[in-house]
C-alpha cells in the first residue's frame, strides 16, 4: 500500500471513530425513555447540554490541528465558528431550563441549588461566556497572555462540563456519556501538551 | 515546666481525630429540646403551589410517598397534619396543577398518599412535600431517590411551633 493510501486509510478511520463516539451517545439521548415525561422545550434544553458536550470535543481537535483536513488556519477558524456554537448552545440550554422550571434555574445560577451538578454547570457556563469575551478582545491582548488565559478558561470548561454531565441522572445513557466526556478530557489534555502553551516563545 | 508544644504533626493528628470523630457522629450539639425540628431542604419549595387539595390519591397513582410527622421536642407524632405533595412524574411536571395533591396524618402522625411514578427531572429523581400551616413553622422536604425505578420514598417531619 502507498504512503497515500495509508494516509488516507488513517484519515477516514479517525474520522468514522470520532463520528462514532459523537453520534452514538447523541442517538441514545434522542431516543431516551425519560423524553416521554417531558415538554418540547425541555427536550431541547436537554439536547443543546449533549450537543454542547459534543463540540467540546471537537475544540481541542481543531485548536491542535489534529482533524485531519482541518488543520492549520482553516482548523482555527472551524475552531471560532466552533466556540461560536457552543455559547448558542449554552444559551438555550439554560434558557430552556429557565422556561422549563424558573427556581431551579435561579437556584442554580446563585449557587443555592441542592444538586452539586449545577454549579459545576454553572461554572462551565461562565467560562465559556468568558472565553467567547477573551476571543473578541483577543487582538488587543499579548498573544502569550491570550493563549494562557483561553487555556485556563477551556481547562475549567471541561472539567466543569464533565463533572456536571457526569453527576446527572438525565437523557444521555450512562456508558456512552462517560466514553464521550473521556474522549473530550484526553482531546484536551493532548492539546494542551501539544500547543505547549506554557512554554516562553520568541514574539 | 511544660512546654505546650504544636508540631505540625500533633497538630494534624488533633485535627484528624476531631474531623473523624465529627464524622462518625460521635461529637453531637447539646440537645436540651429533644427531638430538634426538621429544616426545610435546599430547592424544597421550588415550584410549589399553595394550597394543594386533599385527595384521594394523584393521577393514576402506582407509586408512594409515605413519612412521618412528629412534635419537635418530645417527638410526639402529630394526628390530623396536611402534608402537600408534587413531584416530575409520568403524569406532567412540577408546575402542573395535577401534579400536586395533599394528604393528612393517621393517629400515628404517619401519612402516605399515592402518586404517579416519580421520573427523573433536573438532573435527579426526586420529590417535594410541604407542610405549610398555621400551627407550626412551614417545612419545605425534597428528598431523592437512591433509584429512579425506586416505587416509594419517604420523609420525615419534625415540626416546631410557628
Amino acid at each position: 500500500m502507498s504512503h497515500a493510501g495509508t494516509t488516507g486509510a488513517r484519515r477516514i478511520s479517525f474520522w468514522l471513530a470520532l463520528l462514532i463516539a459523537v453520534v452514538v451517545p447523541v442517538v441514545f439521548a434522542a431516543t431516551s425513555p425519560l423524553l416521554a415525561w417531558r415538554d418540547p422545550v425541555y427536550i431541547v434544553a436537554g439536547f443543546a447540554g449533549v450537543v454542547a458536550m459534543v463540540l467540546l470535543l471537537f475544540q481541542p481537535l481543531l485548536a491542535a490541528g489534529q482533524l485531519p483536513g482541518v488543520s492549520g488556519p482553516r482548523g482555527r477558524r472551524v475552531h471560532r465558528w466552533v466556540g461560536g456554537a457552543l455559547v448558542l448552545a449554552v444559551v438555550i440550554h439554560v434558557g430552556g431550563l429557565w422556561v422549563t422550571s424558573p427556581p431551579d434555574v435561579i437556584d442554580a445560577l446563585l449557587f443555592a441549588s441542592p444538586t452539586p451538578f449545577s454549579a459545576w454547570g454553572v461554572i462551565a457556563m461562565w467560562a465559556v461566556f468568558a472565553s467567547a469575551l477573551l476571543a473578541g478582545l483577543r487582538r488587543r491582548l499579548r498573544p502569550r497572555h491570550w493563549r494562557r488565559a483561553h487555556t485556563l478558561l477551556a481547562a475549567v470548561i471541561v472539567v466543569g462540563s464533565v463533572v456536571h454531565a457526569m453527576l446527572i441522572e438525565g437523557t444521555m445513557e450512562t456508558v456512552s456519556k462517560t466514553a464521550l466526556c473521556a474522549l473530550v478530557v484526553v482531546a484536551t489534555v493532548m492539546a494542551i501538551t501539544k500547543l505547549r502553551v506554557w512554554v516562553k516563545r520568541a514574539p | 515546666m511544660t512546654k505546650a508544644l504544636t508540631t505540625r504533626r500533633t497538630f494534624l493528628a488533633a485535627t484528624g481525630a476531631l474531623v473523624a470523630t465529627g464524622a462518625t457522629g460521635l461529637i453531637l450539639p447539646a440537645r436540651a429540646q429533644g427531638v430538634a425540628p426538621t429544616q426545610s431542604m435546599r430547592g424544597g419549595a421550588n415550584n410549589y403551589l399553595p394550597g394543594a387539595p386533599i385527595v384521594e390519591r394523584i393521577g393514576g397513582g402506582g407509586f408512594w410517598m409515605t413519612g412521618t410527622v412528629r412534635r419537635a421536642g418530645d417527638g410526639a407524632p402529630l394526628s390530623g397534619q396536611r402534608i402537600q405533595i408534587w413531584a416530575h412524574t409520568t403524569e406532567g411536571n412540577e408546575r402542573d396543577p395535577w401534579s400536586h395533591g395533599a394528604t393528612l396524618t393517621n393517629a400515628n402522625g404517619e401519612f402516605r398518599l399515592e402518586m404517579p411514578q416519580i421520573v427523573p427531572t433536573f438532573g435527579q429523581p426526586h420529590g417535594h412535600l410541604a407542610y405549610d400551616d398555621d400551627e407550626f413553622r412551614t417545612v419545605f422536604l425534597r428528598p431523592v431517590m437512591s433509584s429512579a425505578s425506586d416505587t416509594s420514598l419517604s420523609a420525615d417531619f419534625v415540626l416546631e411551633s410557628a
